[in-house]
């Protein structure tokens, strides 16, 4: 990640950790690069949907991968660290086991000149038995002026990212 | 000629449809923690979302998360679909013992928020409509407002895996 790449990771960083509603369901950002972001939300009495399981409520899980996908957007390397979702879709496969944290991974995998795609996945622990949920969303764009426009899309490859702590 | 019975006092109606609500959304803790309540006209429900601080997404504008927008409204379509769903069940009086297990309760496959624009810091309202509700699956419409009632900020489509029988 260059240091431009690595300043907007920054600056994604700390955004995101300055939501409340993202504090209140105890997200975590653990990774954050060109156009990528990684969420954990570990499992919480407050957050259960189904008090008889425990399972968590889909709600959650919606909040967490539109923090996720957002984040995605903000970090990515040719856009202003500011955005807003347009719409978002989730599917739900099955239901996240009671008692593991939540992760979502979201790819801003294309950008226009004020849309922003991305693709989101939840797990939870059970890696094995697939996705709790996919997400695709639409958000608003805008682009960072100072920044000359590239053809290809976001870098996903996710061996560049690095945490907030790893930014300079 | 056939008598008919006496209709119920009001205050029996009331009674067990108001315990009937409370006992489908009272227990669920993430609609706690969002704040969401329903008020209740007839078998219409309106959800309300009372505005708190928690509920900021961005706290620069400031504007209401998008989950927790998406969760409202999830929230609004679930229990509408649910009570669509229990209300010949409530109404022969089998829901409102404190003892008795809820049946089990419709489950999203998937949901699809339009934001229409954003969420002020304020109190929401939304309203869902069962556009089916079939043996296997539902579909949901809701719409939500803050102000005016014909201003939308949001509306979503979900469907749902309906409870088996038995």
């Amino acid at each position: 990640m260059d240091q431009h790449s690595a300043h907007k990771a920054k600056i994604a960083a700390q955004f995101i950790g300055a939501i409340p509603f993202s504090k209140a369901l105890g997200m975590e950002l653990t990774e954050i690069g060109e156009g990528r972001a990684v969420i954990v939300m570990p499992w919480d009495a407050r957050i259960v949907g189904d008090p008889r399981s425990g399972v968590v409520h889909g709600g959650a899980v919606t909040a967490l991968m539109d923090t996720c996908s957002g984040a995605a957007v903000m970090a990515h390397p040719e856009g202003a660290s500011a955005t807003a979702t347009i719409d978002l879709r989730i599917d739900y496969m099955r239901a996240a086991r009671t008692g593991h944290r939540i992760t979502a991974e979201a790819i801003c995998h294309h950008v226009t000149r004020s849309v922003a795609f991305v693709r989101a996945q939840a797990t939870d622990e059970d890696a094995g038995a697939g996705p709790v949920a996919t997400a695709t969303g639409v958000f608003t764009f805008e682009r960072d002026t100072r920044v000359p426009r590239k053809t290809a899309s976001a870098d996903t490859d996710g061996g560049t990212a690095s945490g907030p702590e790893g930014t300079p | 000629m056939s008598r008919r019975s006496p209709p119920e006092p009001v205050k029996v109606v009331k009674e067990r449809r108001d315990q009937a609500l409370e006992r489908l959304v009272g227990a669920v803790p993430y609609v706690q923690l969002l704040g969401i309540s329903f008020q209740r006209n007839g078998d219409e429900l309106t959800a309300v979302l009372k505005f708190g601080d928690h509920l900021i997404g961005n706290p620069i504008l400031p504007a209401l998360h998008g989950g927790a927008i998406a969760s409202f409204l999830e929230v609004a379509a679930l229990t509408e679909l649910s009570w669509t769903w229990l209300w010949d069940e409530m109404e022969a009086g089998r829901l409102s013992k404190e003892d008795e297990e809820l049946p089990p309760l419709p489950k999203t496959i998937d949901f699809t928020v339009d934001y229409l624009r954003s969420g002020l810091p304020r109190d929401a309202y939304a309203r869902a409509r069962v556009n089916r509700a079939g043996r296997r699956y539902g579909s949901v419409h809701v719409e939500a407002w803050q102000d005016h009632r014909a201003k939308l900020f949001a509306s979503a489509t979900g469907h749902f895996l309906m409870p088996r029988d038995g």
